[in-house]
């Protein structure tokens, strides 16, 4: 996947005016990478190459600690990211069987991106709508009391519209 | 002195030290893994685990301090089965493919497992990550044998301030790796070996070369002519069972011949060339205002590193080639012509202390000088898979005319060494004397980072030298900050200099913890430079008559097209 | 005078809750009406019951609104003054109940933490102040030293409500008597139990509780500068809190000179990325620090040791959200509510099997058959209660014959599984305990830190184990690796996360061992869960080939046309179960 990147001095803008925001100090490498991951949906490795000049930081640091935490992403996700919740409300309730037809439909695993760029696919845990258990969502709508079904439905849809 | 009590043992210890070192003190060896004194002190592998009265659960010996009255048991049945089964687990995750391993009979996992009789592991599993990471000239790194200590990754973090490698991942998944997963080929890895030296299995190992020696020792075509570097010989006897510092040169020179060699010769005399030049171009700089200060380039980590990290400052570094290069120039030329052989048909292997000088060989600015390099644990290998008994070989003396040395040559293989030599040359070149002080106290020893001040003809050269690549990065950024004005800075990569380096015997971290290694082997050295008639490079009579044969002016024609090279900016990730 | 609260916790949120709010507003400002505040507030409790509408002062409870219900409720109940029916809420018996306080969902409850959520709009500070908000800020500095605020906590016997229960007051004087220039206190909002929300509910429904709390926690130990680490999923709890720390900074309560005394505090907030390790509290510190969450050696404590090497207290949402009250109504008054060892209330997620899914808050000591039966409402399907899980990853199974067991620290620890932050999911009797096990176990393998070995690998290959059971390959011996792994894991792990992560297995293994050992010898799941152990078949004889399983199948594995007797080809079939429920003939089984 092409890296979205403009060409101020090969820097990218956006890197430029989020470094400025903090001190060149170790400490807030987390802090800046949910800034980079919130911005481009995935950590890209140019931002990584920026980050490490800035602060000073062996690549393989950086890269230690995208690998660690797992809001961060190294591949940009799908343009409709399926996540569904393995929380342990919708596991009582059989999210484990949405997820293994979601893993079959799409035919990638959670953290996966389809080929074709359309589907992404994720594990959360609990996004906090215990009440409509088992739940998923589709680019962070809820789909409550889900089923294997509904999930198809869905995925039906989304397909279908993309036509 | 504070009183407590280990396995029932009543014992007074100082303040403000480990569970496990007041075990030692009493001649209890609790079992460590993970544990690198001063290096990594992280806790993380549970093999040290004890209990101690008042403390809930178990107690990490390695880095809980004692403290007055405490009552600690190393040896409960409880203890043991922790430590036990924990160290079930990490064979579990470990490739045990030991009789094929390069440290068979070396690895601290192996002795771990015999010491606790391991016979039968009930909780096999799944290996994480296998991969084999071969791509660069140096350096193997085998997933498969990790055990996640991360050991390697503070002496490439912490000690030499590179970091090249850590963890990434998590859970099981979490493995020892570099960015992106890439080779360490590709990253801003040196190739100083450190990691290897304190790897505790064969995760990290050099990429051996000894099969492409008896490819060419076969070959009847080609004249086979191997070189040992400086430190080689004050280690090379710890592969055979002798103490520490012992200095092995006669026997290594038998037992290359018999490992059939044409000739034998040493590298100390390529060290004594790199004083002729390195000296000179010294005298050269200071005479013409040229850029100052000079920095040493013997290192091949060192170079690389500075190419990566610091390309503005490359006109800094010396452009003379390192000694064992420089004697393959002078061989594969001036003796090539001698002994009327066609360069084409003479191979010269290298036995080094390090596994970038592997690197360094292929670098396209060496042109060939030299064709294989080996680690002094390579030929220790050699030696033993020819049925060698070492211990029993009676001395003999390097091939000449390259097996003349001086003892400038002799201390290129410890943190100072290099300055030391260079000195002895230039204050005579400059003063056009036979000056006799020729001991520099104050560049040996084993500090890091040693500064001096030295006047020679009343002018004052302000002097460094640095070990280990953490502290070279420091000297850099005081030059970059314009805080020194250094005029000749001696740097190496490997903490304590190629006596230390990363193809060196491999000392476990137990006999880590109660020998001091590098001044055994310093030692040694500083031994046969005091011993030698000649301890000055320019006096070296073989030289003497190599550059008035043949070579001419040190670092003008011939001699500055075989002895001298160039760098260049390299990219820390490709 | 009336309000119109609108829940808009997350749970409401998802099922579009703020387009009800919208649509309120709109509806109110369109027709007019006077007097009539539209309230947008944090989480009920009720979340199964939502989107939840509130008309106070009668209090009536609406359930499940639509936002094209506001129009109606709008007209009949705020304009007409009659109840809307059909959206009020119905008890288990089936009766349509009209107020909140008439639920049987609220009566057992007792609201000390969750007193401010549901009832103020959490994004308006004079809402929290007209609540007595900042007035025990304010009695601490202006009427007590450090020590006696110190004092009263350690009477009041709160412990910390994070899992492990350690007296607050304690930590309090520990991090007051160590010595350092720098002091700082943290706020560990990176909850992670997988199926709890409670600090996420009091930071969405009542933030500037914490705020508060943090004060004059900083206060009483000497800190001038706090931390709340909060998980970055948690999109409204952040942005909540941010909104809380603004507002409390204009009105010059945080800041320098806290009213008009020498007392300064600053507060920010850091994101966790998702790693239930960083609960732990000196993981947390790392992350906080900006590296991988890998806990640290304790000692030295982070009441000594913590951020960046200086004393730091750390304690978590819910016990600073008790700090404020213990403060205004006294210890004495504190210690009335709980048990002799476990004083105050805790709050539990509610989940699973259970009619009445949400949050509860009752007072420490109440027993699990009051919360499941009474609170919860009971087990939806007429099912028998199979266990309980409190404490999530790190707690255990408790079983039915337990249900009268008060619940505290020290009688759920005696029974195999903890406190934990307030996870409690309710099981019934058609899950598979051993297949539970695998699920906490798989979710520790993956969030395990990586850093020392017994949880590394160890979790991975009791993992492994479980997996083996479930498929049905596993064997007598592997039971016995199993409990051996257990010990190694729970004595030999670094921190929390790992020494409590076999609690799962352990808990079920105590309870449930017959099902290991029906899966393992019998190859047998009784509750018809693991999927290699169970066949879905259709009976022949009752079978009347309607169709309606194929047509259901999302799979296409029914086999069979027109008026054939259906079979299922068991390679396709994923066991989703869904036929079972669409046969009219319960021909499959």
């Amino acid at each position: 996947m092409e890296e979205i990147k403009c060409n101020c001095n090969g820097k990218d803008k956006y890197m430029a005016e989020l470094l400025e925001k903090f001190t060149p100090e170790k400490d807030n490498l987390i802090q800046i990478l949910n800034g980079v991951q919130e911005h481009y949906g995935y950590i890209p490795k140019h931002a990584q190459q920026e980050i490490s000049e800035y602060l000073k930081m062996p690549m393989a640091e950086i890269y230690g600690v995208v690998t660690f935490y797992s809001r961060f992403t190294l591949k940009p996700k799908g343009k409709y990211n399926i996540a569904i919740c393995l929380g342990t409300a919708c596991f009582v309730k059989g999210s484990e069987k949405i997820m293994d037809r979601a893993k079959e439909r799409l035919k990638i695993k959670p953290g996966e991106t389809t080929s074709d760029g359309m589907f992404s696919l994720e594990e959360t845990r609990c996004v906090g709508a215990c009440g409509l258990a088992p739940v998923f969502t589709v680019n962070g709508e809820v789909y409550g009391s889900a089923t294997v079904q509904k999930l198809d439905q869905v995925i039906d849809e989304i397909y279908l519209k993309n036509k | 002195m504070i009183n407590i009590i280990i396995d029932g043992i009543k014992a007074q210890v100082p303040e403000n030290i480990t569970v496990l070192e007041a075990a030692k003190m009493v001649g209890i060896e609790i079992p460590t893994l993970c544990f690198l004194k001063d290096i990594n002190e992280v806790g993380d592998c549970r093999m040290c685990l004890v209990e101690i009265e008042g403390a809930r659960g178990f107690v990490t010996s390695c880095i809980q301090k004692v403290e007055e009255g405490m009552v600690i048991r190393t040896n409960t049945e409880k203890v043991n089965e922790a430590r036990k089964n924990v160290l079930k687990l990490i064979l579990s995750a470990h490739e045990k493919k030991c009789l094929s391993c390069v440290r068979n009979g070396n690895c601290e996992l192996q002795s771990l497992a015999m010491k606790f009789g391991i016979t039968d592991i009930e909780f096999e599993g799944e290996i994480v990550n296998k991969t084999v990471d071969d791509k660069s000239p140096s350096i193997v790194r085998n997933s498969a044998k990790c055990v996640l200590c991360r050991r390697c990754v503070s002496t490439c973090k912490k000690i030499q301030d590179i970091g090249a490698i850590d963890c990434v991942n998590r859970g099981f998944e979490s493995a020892i790796s570099t960015f992106e997963n890439k080779s360490l080929n590709d990253v801003n890895c040196t190739f100083c070996g450190q990691c290897i030296q304190n790897c505790p299995t064969a995760a990290l190992h050099e990429k051996e070369n000894i099969d492409d020696v008896y490819e060419k020792l076969k070959d009847e075509n080609t004249i086979v002519l191997v070189q040992t570097a400086p430190a080689v010989r004050v280690a090379l006897g710890e592969e055979f069972g002798m103490p520490i510092g012992t200095n092995v040169e006669g026997k290594m020179v038998t037992a290359l011949k018999r490992l059939g060699f044409d000739k034998v010769f040493d590298t100390n005399t390529g060290a004594d060339f790199t004083i002729m030049e390195e000296a000179t171009e010294f005298v050269n700089r200071v005479k013409n205002e040229k850029i100052m200060p000079m920095i040493t380039s013997c290192c091949p980590a060192w170079v690389r590193f500075i190419e990566m990290e610091y390309p503005e400052y490359l006109q800094h570094l010396s452009s003379c080639k390192s000694p064992h290069e420089m004697l393959g120039a002078v061989l594969k030329s001036y003796y090539a012509e001698k002994i009327n052989v066609d360069p084409r048909n003479i191979c010269v292997v290298s036995v080094m202390p390090c596994i970038a000088k592997k690197f360094e060989r292929q670098r396209p600015e060496m042109e060939k000088d030299v064709d294989i390099v080996i680690t002094t644990r390579e030929l220790a290998k050699m030696i033993k898979q020819a049925n060698i008994s070492f211990e029993d070989l009676s001395d003999s003396e390097f091939d000449s005319p390259m097996g003349e040395a001086t003892g400038a040559g002799a201390i290129f293989g410890t943190t100072g060494g290099v300055m030391e030599a260079a000195l002895r040359t230039a204050q005579d070149l400059l003063t056009g004397e036979d000056l006799k002080e020729i001991e520099f106290e104050d560049v040996r020893g084993e500090k890091g980072i040693k500064e001096a001040n030295v006047v020679i003809n009343d002018r004052e050269f302000k002097i460094a030298v640095a070990s280990g690549l953490g502290n070279a990065r420091k000297i850099m950024e005081k030059i970059k900050a314009g805080n020194v004005d250094y005029d000749f800075i001696e740097i190496m990569a490997c903490p304590g200099g190629c006596i230390m380096g990363g193809g060196q015997p491999i000392k476990s971290s137990k006999i880590r913890r109660s020998v001091d290694v590098r001044k055994l082997r310093a030692d040694a050295i500083y031994t046969i430079d005091e011993k030698k008639q000649i301890r000055k490079s320019h006096e070296n009579p073989v030289l003497k008559s190599i550059y008035s044969e043949y070579l001419g002016t040190p670092n003008e024609n011939l001699a500055h097209k075989l002895l001298h090279t160039e760098y260049r900016k390299r990219e820390k990730y490709n | 005078m009336k309000d119109i609260l609108v829940c808009n916790g997350t749970g409401c949120t998802s099922s579009k809750s703020p387009k009800i709010l919208e649509n309120f507003k709109r509806i109110i400002k369109e027709k007019d009406i006077k007097d009539v505040s539209v309230i947008r507030t944090g989480c009920f409790g009720l979340c199964a019951k939502g989107p939840v509408v509130i008309i106070r002062p009668e209090n009536t409870f609406y359930a499940k609104v639509k936002p094209e219900d506001c129009e109606e409720i709008v007209q009949k109940h705020i304009i007409e003054g009659e109840v809307v029916q059909r959206l009020l809420c119905k008890d288990v018996d089936g009766n349509l109940v009209e107020k909140l306080d008439d639920l049987d969902f609220y009566k057992k409850q007792k609201r000390v933490v969750l007193k401010n959520c549901g009832k103020i709009d959490p994004e308006n500070i004079d809402d929290y102040i007209a609540q007595d908000g900042y007035k025990a800020l304010e009695k601490v500095l202006k009427e007590m030293t450090p020590d006696e605020v110190i004092e009263e906590i350690t009477k009041s016997g709160l412990r910390g409500r994070g899992g492990a229960g350690f007296p607050t007051g304690k930590k309090w004087s520990f991090t007051k008597m160590a010595e350092g220039k720098q002091k700082y206190v943290v706020c560990n909002a990176d909850e992670g139990d997988p199926g709890a929300f409670m600090d996420r509910s009091i930071l969405e429904g009542d933030p500037h509780s914490v705020v508060e709390a943090m004060m004059i926690a900083g206060y009483a130990v000497g800190a001038d500068k706090g931390y709340i680490y909060v998980r970055a999923e948690y999109p409204i709890a952040v942005h909540r809190f941010q909104i809380a720390i603004n507002q409390a900074k204009e009105k010059g309560i945080l800041g320098e000179k806290i009213f008009g005394t020498d007392f300064n505090f600053e507060l920010n907030i850091r994101l966790g990325a998702g790693a239930f390790v960083c609960g732990e509290e000196t993981a947390l510190l790392e992350s906080i620090e900006g590296r991988r969450g890998q806990p640290r050696l304790k000692p030295p404590f982070p009441a000594n040791k913590g951020l960046w090497g200086c004393p730091t207290l750390i304690n978590n949402v819910e016990t600073y959200a008790n700090i404020t009250q213990i403060i205004l109504k006294g210890a004495d008054w504190y210690n009335t509510i709980g048990t002799e060892k476990s004083k105050g209330t805790k709050v539990f997620a509610l989940g699973g099997d259970v009619n009445n899914i949400g949050l509860v808050e009752v007072p420490i000591g109440t027993t699990l058959r009051e919360i499941v039966y009474e609170i919860g409402g009971g087990i939806p399907n007429n099912r028998g209660f199979k266990a309980a899980q409190t404490g999530g990853p790190s707690g255990g199974c408790i079983p039915e014959e337990y249900l009268d067991t008060p619940i505290d620290y020290e009688s759920l620890k005696e029974i195999g599984s903890m406190m934990g932050s307030g996870g409690l999911i309710v099981m019934d009797d058609s899950k598979c305990m051993v297949n539970l096990a695998k699920f906490y176990l798989g979710f520790t393998v993956s969030e395990s830190c990586g850093k020392c070995n017994p949880c590394r690998i160890g979790t991975k290959r009791m993992y492994e184990i479980l997996e083996k059971l479930t498929n049905g390959e596993g064997t007598l011996e592997d039971i016995e690796s199993l409990e051996k792994l257990c010990t190694t894991v729970s004595t030999a792990s670094v921190c929390g996360l790992g020494q409590s992560a076999p609690n799962p297995v352990i808990s079920t293994l105590k309870y449930f061992k017959e099902e290991y050992i029906e899966h393992a010898v019998d190859k047998k799941c009784r509750a018809n869960e693991c999927k290699a152990l169970t066949k879905i078949q259709i009976d022949q004889e009752k079978c009347r080939g309607c169709g309606l399983c194929q047509k259901n199948c999302p799979v296409e594995a029914i086999k069979g046309e027109g008026r054939e007797k259906r079979y299922i080809d068991q390679d396709k079939c994923i066991k989703c179960r869904t036929c079972l429920s669409k046969c009219p003939f319960k021909a499959i089984g």
